[in-house]
């Protein structure tokens, strides 16, 4: 399957008012030419705009005839210099045409780029197909293979989004401690539900991205962020798709042995279900046919993926048997991680419409995202509060509320920087923090139920 | 060694932008900024892959100028100066030659950088660079930045141009 290549920068294109505007700014333009031996030779002179008669009219440098009958490049460009962190108001504005007069320049073509207008890494990610024309360009000079790398530590975290594994640990956790405080644990049981677990979710991280780089969806998006836009290794041609292929088998074969383990130690066909249910559901978020994420479905998948499919499957493994405790308990990080989907999808927005990608932030207003998510934030904190009256929790997990305001914080937030990829990351960063406090509160909560549980009796 | 007068290796030794120019396509004059180094001998400048028109220019054809221009950019020197010279591409491994061949001399100009490359993992094709390696063949240079007055012409030695 082949995927469309955007263009890369901003392109050149017929000067405009603006440009006229742009360029007025600058306190001075360096004047370029070729000159008579055909090097390019420049100078810098102080100028004057007119926008409405689309002229130019530079101060003649003494010694150096602008010439007049060849093409001349006028660029006005700028800096501030920040020591020891480097620069910013990084732009530049080159215009091209005949000078009549020795004088007066008549622009016919314009380029340039303000990192206020198009962040710097927007600027980046819209440049990737030139790298990928260029490297391709230089294997075939070299008669080699050139292509990007990163180290093996760094690849491997980017390739399968490691850092992502908060997701899985909460849910696992969770369900351990549900069990232990049923009266069921064994520390080796447990912690191989949690790496069969990791690596399920590895897998299906890899897989995703296999299917959003086919689809495009992962190409069109030249705002990526940390928390979203995909691992990018594809894309940027560190890996190939085959090379993914094969990593997320190799994942898949991991966790689908460790699961296999664990339900011939625990003798559970239930296990086995919740196992197999867990992948299909992982794999048919992205993949054809289902492609839940592209029919808006994604949140939904996740809810199950990280509620009940993995916090049940934690509590079989210990308990060998499925209750009504652990399937409410499993709705809190269910919900809090479909949240964490629902918000890194914002800035994805609109790439994601472009592949065809109908994910919730493409179909609904800000305001009803922003409600929506406020809606099911609130209904977490209430399976809470109400698990612990209807007496299905134990009441030491109501410290878990104390993470309200964060929730709170991340709806404040999406009004502020709903528009703004980069400023939105601290608020997909806080709603990540959301899950997590949530998650360790209710442990704390769990840890204390089961000791109270010892010291009473 | 170099021949550059000492005036405007003062001002290679401070500018954080340079203006270079190259040959585009149909022979019209495309202008970059970019960081110029220099080591005594031979400017450097170089390119992410991601940015890299440029270098096709230049792979096409080597001669270029550099205008050292803005004194915001050159810690308040109003001096300016030209240079044109012959430039060529090194990107044998656009990984890692850069690192080899410029890394120091860009950390003496750009302290900072060591923290974008402790972030290469964020932005891998950033650090996927070719140098632009200038032998300097003709320099003008106009002392105060004063173009009313004509530059200074100031030619390679025939051995160096050579």
């Amino acid at each position: 399957m082949t995927t469309a290549i955007r263009s890369g920068s901003v392109p050149a294109h017929d000067p405009t008012t603006a440009d006229f505007e742009r360029l007025a700014t600058y306190p001075r333009v360096v004047v370029s030419w070729i000159d008579e031996s055909g090097y390019p030779t420049s100078v810098a002179t102080s100028f004057e705009t007119d926008a409405d008669a689309g002229t130019i009219t530079l101060a003649a440098p003494a010694g150096m005839p602008i010439p007049n009958d060849r093409e001349i490049n006028v660029t006005g460009s700028h800096i501030r210099p920040q020591p020891g962190i480097g620069y910013d108001q990084r732009r530049y504005l080159q215009l091209w045409g005949l000078v009549a007069d020795g004088t007066t320049l008549t622009p016919t073509r314009a380029w340039g780029w303000d990192e206020n207008e198009t962040p710097f890494f927007e600027y980046s990610e819209r440049s990737v197909p030139q790298s990928r024309r260029y490297l391709a360009a230089l294997s075939k000079e070299k008669g080699r293979t050139i292509r990007p790398r990163l180290s093996f530590f760094w690849l491997a975290l980017r390739t399968t989004r490691l850092p992502f594994l908060s997701a899985t640990a909460v849910p696992v956790l969770l369900g351990i401690a549900a069990a232990a405080s049923d009266g069921a644990f064994t520390w080796w049981t447990a912690l191989l539900t949690l790496i069969g677990g990791s690596f399920a979710h590895l897998a299906i991280n890899v897989t995703n991205d296999i299917f959003d780089t086919l689809s495009g969806a992962d190409e069109a998006n030249t705002t990526p962020t940390q928390f979203s836009g995909g691992s990018r290794v594809a894309v940027y041609d560190l890996v190939s798709i085959r090379g993914l292929s094969w990593l997320a088998l190799a994942l898949f074969a991991v966790a689908a042995l460790i699961g296999l383990l664990l339900v011939a130690v625990t003798g559970s066909l239930t296990l086995l279900w919740i196992g197999l249910a867990g992948i299909i559901v992982g794999v048919a978020y992205t993949a054809p046919p289902l492609k839940l994420v592209y029919r808006g479905l994604g949140e939904i998948a996740v809810a199950v993926g990280f509620g009940p499919i993995m916090l049940l499957g934690a509590y079989v493994v210990q308990t060998g048997r499925l209750a009504w405790e652990p399937l409410v308990l499993s709705l809190v990080p269910g919900a809090l991680i479909a949240l964490i989907l629902f918000v890194n999808e914002i800035p994805d927005r609109r790439s994601d419409a472009e592949a065809g990608k109908r994910t919730l932030p493409t179909r609904f207003s800000p305001d009803v995202i922003r409600t929506g998510y406020l809606v099911v934030a609130l209904a977490a904190f209430a399976v809470i509060a109400g698990g612990v009256v209807g007496g299905l929790l134990p009441w030491p997990t109501l410290i878990a509320l104390g993470a309200v305001p964060l929730a709170l914080r991340v709806h404040a937030g999406l009004k502020v920087h709903y528009d703004s990829p980069y400023t939105l990351m601290a608020v997909m960063g806080t709603n990540v923090n959301l899950n997590l406090a949530v998650g360790g509160l209710l442990l704390i909560g769990y840890v204390a139920a089961i000791l109270v549980m010892q010291l009473v009796g | 060694m170099g021949w550059l007068p000492e005036p405007i290796e003062r001002l290679l030794e401070v500018a954080l932008v340079g203006e270079l120019t190259v040959v585009g396509r149909n022979g019209r004059p495309v202008t970059h900024p970019l960081i110029p180094l220099y080591d005594g001998e031979k400017i450097y400048l170089h390119s992410s892959t991601l940015f890299s028109k440029k270098l096709e220019h230049i792979k096409r054809d080597g001669r270029v100028s550099l205008a050292l221009t803005d004194p915001v950019a050159m810690k308040g020197n109003r001096d300016r100066a030209t240079i044109q010279g012959t430039a060529r591409v090194i990107e044998d491994d656009p990984h890692s030659d850069w690192e080899r061949l410029i890394l120091e001399l860009w950390r003496a100009k750009e302290p900072a950088i060591d923290d974008f490359l402790k972030a290469r993992v964020a932005l891998p094709l950033f650090f996927e660079r070719a140098v632009i390696e200038i032998t300097p063949e003709r320099a003008l240079y106009w002392e105060d930045g004063n173009t009313d007055r004509a530059p200074t012409d100031v030619r390679a030695p025939r051995e160096v141009a050579a």
